[in-house]
């Protein structure tokens, strides 16, 4: 019996690591960033290139900044539920246009629909970097003193929307 | 005439080490190759062709020629994208686990390999014969020999 009990309980314990490791999601790496405040930076606006945006400009405001392009697959995938969400006007949503050619994206926006408040142009994308952004998209939940309180990784869905981020930003606003 | 052409062969050969002599890249190789390229996990910045890492190895480039130190370009490294980033993460309350496993791994083998010699060594006493045992059994084998037939 002892023999055999505790070979058992090794791979019992084995067993049950290997199930916790598939539940994890190593693509999500969390951000040092979340409580910090978020990186400045100014960057022209994609639609209009002349005027030029900077997030000291939504003090004092609760917005989401949507790190999306028009040659990345997911941001197409999660563009209704941005969509969506735009049209509650619960937030104000900046999109981050990274690394991207401007008149694609102004074409991708056109054909998709624009959800955003205003999109700037990462066209190096030098800020994504100052964000941590290694894939696109990436989503930001900025509170009114411009901390960084909230990063979604990958696309958003309707059941992320409706469960984090919106009372996520009920209570920030209130 | 051979030897000649033999070296030039050589140097051709040699050709692509030149390349890269210049010291500021190996230096931003070198810090790259410790640095985990987050888009493609198994792989370091240094070898990912991954359009993020490419930028990154830019950004180390950059940071070189303003004079950063090797330490400031992985502090700004981890300040953007975490310890994760480090392929040597620091030694820290969250990171005990991943330093000290492996040795808290090898103490339990050699726990486990202790426990069974001395339990195996006491099995082999305990199948040893006593010394009333031994004469007894000497004797009955005396009386065998000497008579021929079994007790």
């Amino acid at each position: 019996m002892n023999r055999f009990l505790w070979p058992l309980v090794g791979f019992i314990a084995l067993v049950s690591f290997l199930a916790v490791g598939l539940t994890l999601r190593p693509s999500e790496v969390p951000s040092p960033l979340i409580d910090k405040p978020a990186p400045n930076f100014t960057l022209p606006q994609l639609a209009s290139p002349e005027q030029t945006f900077s997030p000291e400009g939504m003090k004092g405001k609760v917005w989401l900044l949507n790190v999306w392009a028009s040659w990345c697959y997911a941001c197409l995938e999660e563009h209704p539920v941005i969509m969506d969400l735009a049209k509650t006007h619960a937030v104000p949503i900046v999109g981050l246009n990274y690394k991207d050619v401007r008149s694609e994206a102004l074409a991708w926006l056109e054909r998709h629909g624009d959800a955003y408040t205003l999109s700037v142009s990462d066209t190096q994308g030098r800020v994504g970097i100052d964000f941590g952004v290694y894939g696109v998209p990436e989503t930001f939940v900025i509170d009114k003193a411009g901390v960084i309180r909230y990063k979604h990784i990958g696309a958003v869905t309707p059941s992320a929307v409706r469960d984090t981020l919106l009372p996520l930003i009920r209570e920030l606003q209130q | 005439m051979k030897r000649l052409w033999m070296a030039l062969l050589c140097a051709v050969i040699a050709m692509p080490s030149w390349a890269t002599a210049s010291n500021s890249e190996k230096r931003m190789l070198d810090i790259a190759a410790e640095l985990r390229c987050l888009v493609c996990q198994n792989e370091s910045i240094a070898a990912s062709r991954a359009d993020l890492a490419v930028d990154l190895r830019q950004q180390i480039r950059e940071q070189i020629q303003a004079g950063r130190s090797d330490a400031e370009i992985r502090a700004y490294m981890v300040q953007r994208y975490g310890d994760f980033v480090l392929y040597r993460p620091p030694f820290k309350a969250t990171t005990l686990l991943l330093w000290l496993g492996p040795a808290l791994l090898l103490l339990f083998g050699l726990i486990v390999l202790a426990v069974s010699l001395i339990r195996r060594k006491q099995r082999v006493m305990n199948a040893l014969l006593s010394e009333e045992e031994r004469e007894r059994a000497d004797a009955l084998l005396q009386h065998t020999i000497s008579t021929g037939k079994e007790p």
